[in-house]
């Protein structure tokens, strides 16, 4: 596999990719059925198995080619649709917050560093701690890594998006 | 410019307000600004809130997608859809 980055991505492939995934995947989230397939619990049910579905057939199309995508796929394995074992989800959550600390703490330092040099130095910090929430695996990354992510996540987003958009339209009445 | 750098070198100004700007050009409530130039923090306020906004999307889809499901067979249509997306 090679590992260079094409700087621009190829909104066709990665929509076909995405495509291809997500309605194979919602096959078989229709075909597993039950009989009250319209219960309000039911249609929860599948409402998180669809947009876990999405946001996973998502991560696959762009594989670990992200820091984003790896940080997402390792969210998606380690949390299963469906039961969720309470003890892993503890110790997985107690790992991350001591390595969030750990790294906010050295993220601080890093952060100051690089934008004394702006003129919007300071605000810079507080927003892109703010953008760090939302970026999967955003909490680990310097500022200039998370603006590139944060770009290829935007595209892949709209991608999702756009392509959810006509399925569902498709299958509007 | 090139755009290689070494993992320990300092980030240049430069790099950063590139990036920036690249973000500029994703944001739809930023990118028909005469001043091509928003402010760094203005840029990344509007990209919290675009993201926001799109996981939102993300949401009312599979929302709706699953209310829709409960009555259809998806297997017949995947080739047609996927010709319709693809088009």
């Amino acid at each position: 596999m090679n590992k260079y980055n094409p700087p621009r991505m190829n909104p066709s492939s990665l929509r076909s990719r995405f495509a291809t995934r997500f309605l194979r995947t919602l096959s078989k989230i229709n075909a597993q059925k039950p009989t009250s397939s319209s219960s309000p619990t039911e249609i929860f049910r599948r409402y998180r198995r669809i947009k876990a579905a999405a946001d996973k057939s998502m991560a696959y199309s762009v594989r670990s080619r992200r820091t984003w995508s790896r940080a997402m796929l390792w969210k998606l394995r380690t949390r299963p649709c469906g039961r969720r074992s309470v003890k892993t989800s503890t110790i997985i959550k107690s790992r991350e917050a001591r390595k969030t600390r750990h790294e906010k703490q050295n993220k601080n330092t890093t952060t100051t560093t690089t934008t004394t040099t702006g003129e919007d130095g300071v605000v810079f910090g507080v927003e892109a701690d703010e953008l760090r929430e939302l970026v999967p695996g955003g909490e680990a990354m310097d500022l200039y890594n998370l603006l590139d992510e944060t770009a290829h996540y935007i595209k892949c987003l709209t991608t999702q998006v756009q392509v959810m958009k006509k399925i569902a339209d498709f299958y509007s009445p | 410019m090139s755009s290689r750098r070494s993992g320990g070198s300092r980030i240049s100004d430069d790099q950063i307000a590139d990036l920036v700007s690249k973000l500029q050009q994703l944001i739809p409530e930023l990118r028909g600004r005469r001043s091509n130039k928003a402010s760094a923090s203005k840029v990344l306020q509007e990209t919290c809130n675009y993201i926001r906004n799109l996981h939102r999307e993300v949401e009312d889809l599979s929302d709706r997608l699953s209310q829709l499901l409960a009555s259809t067979d998806t297997d017949t249509d995947q080739a047609a859809i996927l010709r319709s997306l693809l088009m």
